[in-house]
């Protein structure tokens, strides 16, 4: 049914040429013209600063309530989505991301109130089942709603040329850098300063002990979790204007916060930062060199490496003692 | 009558009526047989992730490739599989004789299993050593990307979908379907019965209630898990490969590879009838089944969106499942024996000293 739509667009890394054959030819290309490699960088740039804002949301949740959002994907679709409702409305796609950012901060309240609570204290089997669920049913939601199609908003904006034309730089996709950045800044002082941000790692830290202090530690994760969607949506805003979404691009995304969140560590907000632009300046290269119809089995093999590589580098950390029943031990802390 | 002979039982009463059901539904035998299969691929499902904890968004993979390595052998024994999927299985040249069929399903659909369990043991070796979440998402990205990769294969039809072997008129194929479909569920369920009630099942319950714990008592885990995973897989291959050919056609992402069909389904059976259960998957396909036919029926278009909703009410709302609930209720005539055998609600006892890691990363 819908998903042949879409066989060949599960997300939005375009390769110039996917021709089996001409993968040798690609390396050759790359190797004599150094305006290739340059281009593909700064394409990397612009997409990797948007995966790790969806990243720091994924960060946030797991290490404050321990939970790996599955819908991860499916919340930076939603905004995307909004964004084009908005723009169907007559407002200018800029108008989409706080607009996005509301609206998810919204429905992550929303979420948390009536499902992700019951599931919050449980094991994390139990979670990922749930999120998985509400994946599931935010995608076809969409699928139903919107159709299978992929869909770009129309920003406006220009393109801008470097090295006489050779390298071509769409100003949205800078701008989706700029403000990622920006947010990622906002954010990390907001954890810092701000007397939420101080009960979010407070939280983090010890959940038991925060409620001790006098922390509405549920209000804590309602806040954590509606902060993650609306990080997604604003993700999901800027993905529209630069790119294109559709409805299955839910998964693939989701991996990748994952994947930049276990290869940075959940503590830290500035190499969470420098890993989603690794990932996407890596797979920009790699979806160039092997072509469209191996960029999720090279997704997977790269999720596999960076896992493995990060079991055994804990395996051979130290061990520690942990007091019993204190509720979420040892999360590290977004700092 | 002991718990151990009314499951035995129930479990004769439900093979036959599988044994009655095509006298007295033999219009609805294809739908009967997927009951059957759905049955193998929730059971299978729950071993891994019910039993040992392991939850598996990407046992669907095993599904696919079940269904594509017997589909590949079964027109392979006679005719090049490559030309086969391009002509799109038509044409005179590719028509198959009675006995050529019945050779094809006796090779191919084991064959299908066994490729199954073999991508189990190469992708467990990978992913097995990970703890629990780790494991959940890095199966994630398997189901993705394989549906992906199938999909660009020329062999098993790129863009278009490989059809499975057309059947001679003589053969009554709805009849020989459902009774290959029945004796598979029968033999897994007396398979799954047996496993379940063996030293094995404790050693994956360990595995789930504190893995460093089974571990510290000498349990090989990972060898342990990797058994499960390989035995879920050959099962779920098995269904497969039998589903490729009631389905006829077999299109990677709507079929083969459907983690939003077949791959959502089978979790769902498992978690409605209760994770961690013999019972609990085989009610649960039944009760889905009967709730999909409704969707289907009463709200088209939205039957996925309710699927998803599903998942998220019985998770958050009602984690026992059928089963859970029939414990609580009459608690005397369903509960276990031993105290602490509730399988899914319970958070596991916080082990007092555990590794510095495998909590986070």
């Amino acid at each position: 049914m819908y998903h042949r739509l879409h066989t060949r667009a599960l997300s939005y890394f375009e390769p110039l040429i996917s021709q089996e054959e001409s993968r040798v030819q690609n390396l050759q290309l790359l190797l004599q013209d150094p305006a290739f490699s340059i281009q593909l960088l700064l394409d990397g740039l612009w997409i990797g600063a948007v995966l790790a804002l969806a990243a720091f949301g994924m960060a946030l949740v797991w290490g404050v309530m321990n939970i790996i959002n599955i819908a991860q994907g499916e919340y930076v679709m939603l905004g995307g989505f909004i964004t084009l409702l908005a723009m169907d409305a007559g407002l200018h796609p800029l108008f989409g991301i706080p607009l996005a950012a509301l609206v998810l901060f919204m429905l992550g309240w929303a979420l948390y109130r009536l499902v992700i609570w019951r599931v919050v204290e449980a094991d994390i089997s139990i979670s990922l089942l749930a999120t998985f669920g509400i994946s599931i049913m935010l995608q076809q939601l969409m699928n139903t709603v919107f159709g299978a199609n992929a869909r770009t908003a129309e920003s406006g904006l220009g393109i801008s040329f470097l090295f006489g034309g050779m390298v071509t730089v769409p100003q949205a996709k800078v701008l989706a850098f700029v403000l990622s950045f920006a947010i990622c800044l906002a954010l990390w002082l907001f954890l810092k300063k701000a007397r939420l941000g101080r009960a979010i790692r407070a939280t983090a830290h010890n959940a038991r002990t925060a409620r001790i202090m006098g922390i509405d530690t549920d209000q804590v994760y309602a806040a954590t979790h509606a902060i993650n969607a609306a990080l997604c949506g604003v993700a999901g805003a800027l993905v529209v204007m630069a790119w294109s979404i559709h409805p299955y691009m839910g998964l693939p995304h989701t991996l990748r916060s994952f994947m930049i969140v276990v290869a940075a560590g959940p503590g830290n907000l500035a190499s969470i930062f420098t890993a989603g632009l690794g990932l996407g300046v890596v797979e920009q290269f790699a979806g160039f060199l092997l072509g469209a119809e191996f960029q999720l089995a090279f997704l997977f093999l790269l999720l596999v490496v960076v896992l493995v590589v990060r079991q055994t580098s804990l395996a051979h950390k130290p061990q520690c003692l942990k007091l019993p029943e204190t509720g979420k031990t040892g999360r590290n802390l977004p700092s | 009558m002991n718990r151990k002979t009314a499951s035995l039982t129930a479990l004769l009463a439900l093979l036959a009526a599988g044994l009655i059901m095509p006298y007295v539904a033999p219009a609805h035998l294809s739908q009967l047989s997927m009951l059957w299969l759905f049955m193998v691929l929730a059971l299978s499902w729950d071993l891994m992730s019910g039993q040992t904890g392991y939850n598996s968004f990407g046992n669907v993979v095993f599904f696919g490739i079940g269904m594509y390595a017997s589909a590949a052998l079964q027109i392979g024994l006679y005719h090049p599989v490559a030309e086969y999927t391009a002509a799109m299985g038509e044409g005179t040249e590719y028509t198959l004789d009675a006995a050529q069929i019945y050779a094809g399903l006796a090779l191919g659909v084991p064959f299908g299993g066994l490729v199954a369990m073999l991508a189990a043991i190469l992708f467990g070796a990978l992913l097995l050593g990970m703890r629990g979440h780790h494991f959940a998402i890095a199966t994630l990205g398997l189901a993705v990307a394989a549906a992906e990769l199938a999909a660009s294969r020329g062999y098993i039809g790129t863009g278009f979908d490989m059809p499975s072997p057309t059947l001679p008129n003589a053969i009554n194929s709805p009849a020989l379907f459902y009774w290959l479909s029945f004796a598979l569920a029968a033999l897994a369920l007396i398979f799954y019965m047996w496993l379940l009630s063996t030293r094995f099942r404790l050693a994956l319950n360990a595995i789930r209630d504190d893995e460093d714990k089974a571990e510290a008592m000498g349990h090989f885990t990972v060898r342990n898990k990797m058994t499960a995973w390989a035995i879920s897989a050959f099962f779920t291959g098995l269904a497969g490969a039998l589903y490729g050919n009631l389905s006829r056609s077999m299109a990677p992402h709507d079929v083969a590879y459907s983690g939003m069909e077949v791959g959502v389904w089978m979790i769902l059976m498992a978690i409605l009838g209760g994770r961690g259960t013999f019972w609990g998957p085989v009610i649960g396909t039944a009760v889905f089944f009967g709730a999909k036919e409704l969707f289907w029926t009463y709200l088209p278009g939205w039957q996925h969106v309710l699927l998803g909703a599903l998942i998220v009410i019985i998770v958050a709302f009602f984690p026992q499942g059928i089963i859970g609930w029939l414990r609580e209720r009459w608690p005397n005539l369903f509960a276990k024996p031993e105290p602490d055998e509730k399988t899914t609600s319970h958070t596991p006892p916080r082990p007092a000293i555990s590794t510095g890691g495998n909590g986070h990363a």
